[in-house]
C-alpha cells in the first residue's frame, strides 16, 4: 500500500499584473478540488474516479479555459477537448471538437469505457454523447462575456494569445503580449491558455491523468492541441500519471506527458527529477507546465514559464496551492 | 553513409491474401520505391521525400489511404495523416478529411501555413479550401473492395483493421482478443526517410478502420503514435490505432534509443515484439546513421526499402524479394 498523492492545475503562463482578487478566486477553487479529490481518495475511491471527478469540477466552473468559460474560436464559438488515462493498463479515452458536451472529461471516459475506439471527434463525438445520454447545454452556455471581449482583443491585435483572466481594462499593461514572438515561423504571438487537467496515485499505487481545455484564444476552428493527444497532454502508465499545459504546439513536438514517463522508465530517473529534466531539455523556446504523481506515491510539477495555477496534497497531510515559482 | 528509405503499405496481411491481390500491391510498392529513390538521388530533402512518396500511396487504391480507404460505420470516408521534420521537429496532422485527394499534402500545410499543428474535420476542410490544394467528391475516394468489406464487417458486427483478419475488441474488459479469420488485406501507409546528412522525415496516411463510429481518430495522425521523427530517428507505426496510442509506439523506439542507448532495430524489436500485444503492429524506422528496422507483430506487413549502395527490397511476409 502507498499513500495517496494528488495535483490539480489550471494552467500554465500567468499575467504577472494578475489582480490580487483573481488570484484569490483561483487558489480558492484549486483548494477546492483538491478537498474534493481527498476526500473521495479517503474513501478509497479509484485513481481514474478521482481525476474525472475532479476535472468535472473545473470544467463546470467558468474561472478556468475548459468545459464553461472555454476559450473561443476565430468564429466566436466553442471547442472543447479532453482526454483521460487510467495507469493501470494505460486504457485512455479523448475528445475534440465538442460544441455542447457539459464535461467533456466525462464524455472521454466514455469513450475509453464504451466505445471500442479511443479517440472521438467533432460531430461523431457529439453524436456519441447523444447515443451515451450525457449532459449537454446550447454553445452559448459555456461562453462567457469575459471571453467574448479576450476575443476581440485577440482578433485586434491579431494574435493568438494567453488566455488569462485579466480585467480587459488591464490588457495595455499586459506583459505578456509580446508580438515578436514567433510560432511555426510565423509573426504570430502565442501565448499558453489555462487548460485544467488532475493527476492522481491511489492508495493501491494506481495512476491515472486526466486534461480538459477549450483550446487557444481565436484558434482556427478545427484546430486541435496537446490535451486529447495521449503522449502529448496527457499520460499515464505504472510509473507515473502526467498532466500538461502551456504551448499546445511545444507539447505535443515534445510528447512531453510519455517523456516524464519515458526517462523514469528507461534511466530511472525519480519522478521529481523527471520532471525537471523533461521541463529543462524538452521545451526548446516553448512555454509550458506539468503536473504529475509516481506509483510511489510523490507529487512533482514544473513549469518554464510565468507561474502556473496548481495545487498538491499527498496523505501524509502535505498540501499546497500556488500560482507563482 | 548514403541515404535510406522505407515505407509501409500496412500491417496484418493474411498468408492466404490470393496472388490476384499481391501483385498489384507488389507492384506498387516497388513503383513507391522507385519514386523515392530518384528523389534522394536528386538530393530531395527527406521532408519532401516522405511526403512525395505517401502522395504516391494515397493516390493508389490498392492501399488505405486517400484512394482506397476504408469507410466508417456509415460508408462515409474520413483520412487523416501526419509529417514529421526530425530537424525541427515541426509537425503537421489532419485528421476527418472528406475530399482532399492528399491528406499527406494538407498535413504539411498545416505545419507550415498555419500556427497550429493538427486541424481537424470541417476546419481542416476549410483549410483546405484556402489553401488551394486538389479536393474530388468524397464517393473518388471509395472502391467496390472497401464496400465488399464494410458489408462483411456489419455483417459480423464488428470493427475490422484494414488490411487483416477482422478482431473483436472487447470493451468491457478492456482487452483485444486476438484474430479470428477473415481478412481485409489493406492497411496505413507510411514512409520514412534519411539522407546523407542524417537528416530525418516520416509521414503516415490512413482511412482509419473499417465500420469505424464516424468521428474515430487513429493513431496515424497522433504525433508520437503512429508518426515521430527527431535527430536519432524517423518512425511509421501501422496497425491498431487504440494498441498505437496507448503504446505512443513511434515515439517509444525513439526514447528507446535515446535514453537506453539501443540500435534503432533493438529499439524498434522491443517495441514491437515486448511492448505491443502480438497482432496488433507494425513499423517502418530508418536512423541518422542510415539504419533501417521492419518489425511487425503480425501475420505480414506490406513494405519496401532501400539504401544509397543499391540495396533494395520489397516485402510482405518474412522472405523478402530481393530487388
Amino acid at each position: 500500500m502507498v499513500g495517496w498523492a494528488i495535483a490539480v492545475h489550471g494552467g500554465a503562463g500567468v499575467d504577472p499584473n494578475l489582480p490580487p482578487r483573481r488570484q484569490e478566486e483561483a487558489k480558492q477553487l484549486l483548494t477546492h478540488c483538491l478537498n474534493l479529490g481527498i476526500s473521495a481518495l479517503r474513501s478509497n475511491a479509484s485513481a481514474v474516479d478521482v481525476v474525472e471527478l475532479v476535472v468535472r469540477q473545473l470544467e463546470s466552473n467558468p474561472l478556468f479555459n475548459s468545459g464553461r468559460g472555454s476559450a473561443l474560436t476565430a468564429k466566436g464559438t466553442v471547442e472543447m477537448e479532453a482526454s483521460i488515462m487510467d495507469g493501470a493498463k494505460r486504457r485512455c479515452g479523448a475528445v475534440s471538437g465538442l460544441s455542447t458536451v457539459k464535461n467533456p472529461v466525462s464524455l472521454a471516459r466514455l469513450v475509453m469505457e464504451k466505445s471500442p475506439h479511443s479517440y472521438l471527434a467533432f460531430s461523431g463525438a457529439e453524436e456519441f454523447a447523444r447515443q451515451q445520454g450525457v449532459e449537454v447545454e446550447n454553445n452559448e452556455y459555456f461562453i462567457t462575456p469575459d471571453n467574448v471581449g479576450m476575443l476581440k482583443l485577440a482578433k485586434e491585435a491579431n494574435t493568438i494569445m494567453f488566455d488569462y483572466r485579466i480585467p480587459i481594462a488591464g490588457y495595455e499593461k499586459c506583459a505578456g503580449l509580446e508580438s515578436s514572438v514567433k510560432m511555426n515561423g510565423l509573426p504570430i504571438s502565442i501565448y499558453a491558455p489555462e487548460t485544467v487537467g488532475c493527476v492522481v496515485v491511489d492508495s493501491e499505487g494506481r495512476c491515472a491523468a486526466a486534461t480538459s481545455t477549450g483550446g487557444l484564444m481565436n484558434k482556427m476552428s478545427g484546430r486541435i492541441g496537446d490535451s486529447p493527444l495521449i503522449g502529448a497532454g496527457t499520460y499515464a502508465c505504472e510509473v507515473c500519471g502526467v498532466s500538461c499545459t502551456g504551448e499546445g504546439e511545444a507539447i505535443i513536438r515534445g510528447t512531453l506527458a510519455r517523456e516524464v514517463a519515458a526517462v523514469m522508465e528507461y534511466k530511472g530517473l525519480r519522478l521529481q527529477e523527471a520532471v525537471d529534466f523533461v521541463i529543462k531539455h524538452r521545451l526548446d523556446e516553448g512555454f509550458a507546465g506539468l503536473i504529475a504523481v509516481s506509483n510511489k506515491g510523490e507529487v512533482a510539477y514544473g513549469f518554464n514559464c510565468n507561474g502556473m495555477f496548481r495545487g498538491c496534497a499527498t496523505e501524509d497531510g502535505f498540501m499546497e496551492v500556488e500560482i507563482w515559482e | 553513409m548514403g541515404w535510406a528509405i522505407a515505407l509501409h503499405g500496412g500491417a496484418g496481411v493474411p498468408y492466404s491474401l490470393p496472388p490476384e491481390r499481391r501483385q498489384p500491391r507488389e507492384e506498387a510498392l516497388r513503383h513507391c520505391l522507385q519514386i523515392g529513390i530518384k528523389a534522394l538521388n536528386s538530393k530531395m530533402t527527406p521532408l519532401d521525400v516522405v511526403e512525395l512518396v505517401v502522395r504516391e500511396l494515397e493516390i493508389i487504391p490498392h492501399f488505405n489511404a486517400g484512394r482506397g480507404s476504408v469507410l466508417t460505420n456509415k460508408g462515409t470516408i474520413e483520412m487523416e495523416a501526419s509529417i514529421m521534420d526530425g530537424n525541427t521537429m515541426k509537425c503537421g496532422a489532419v485528421s476527418g478529411l472528406t475530399t482532399v485527394v492528399n491528406a499527406v499534402s494538407l498535413a504539411r500545410l498545416v505545419m507550415e501555413n498555419t500556427p497550429h499543428i493538427y486541424l481537424a474535420f470541417d476546419g481542416a476542410e476549410e483549410f483546405a479550401r484556402q489553401q488551394g490544394v486538389e479536393t474530388v467528391d468524397s464517393s473518388h475516394f471509395i472502391t467496390e473492395e472497401n464496400i465488399e468489406r464494410l458489408n462483411q464487417a456489419k455483417e459480423a458486427n464488428r470493427v475490422q483493421i484494414d488490411y487483416t483478419q477482422p478482431i473483436y475488441n472487447d470493451t468491457k474488459s478492456g482487452t483485444e482478443t486476438p484474430f479470428a479469420n477473415g481478412d481485409s488485406q489493406t492497411g496505413t501507409v507510411g514512409c520514412v526517410a534519411v539522407d546523407s546528412n542524417g537528416n530525418l522525415a516520416s509521414a503516415t496516411s490512413t482511412g482509419g478502420l473499417v465500420n469505424k463510429m464516424v468521428g474515430r481518430i487513429g493513431d496515424t495522425s497522433v504525433i508520437g503514435a503512429g508518426t515521430y521523427a527527431n535527430e536519432l530517428c524517423a518512425v511509421s507505426a501501422t496497425g491498431v490505432g487504440e494498441v498505437i496510442i496507448r503504446g505512443t509506439v513511434a515515439r517509444d523506439v525513439a526514447a528507446l534509443m535515446e535514453f537506453k542507448r539501443l540500435s534503432l532495430k533493438e529499439a524498434a524489436n522491443i517495441v514491437i515484439h515486448e511492448r505491443t500485444p502480438k497482432g496488433t503492429v507494425g513499423l517502418v524506422a530508418v536512423s541518422a546513421a542510415g539504419d533501417i528496422a521492419m518489425p511487425y507483430n503480425t501475420p505480414g506487413m506490406f513494405r519496401a526499402s532501400a539504401t544509397e549502395d543499391g540495396y533494395s527490397e520489397v516485402a510482405i511476409w518474412s522472405e523478402p524479394i530481393i530487388e
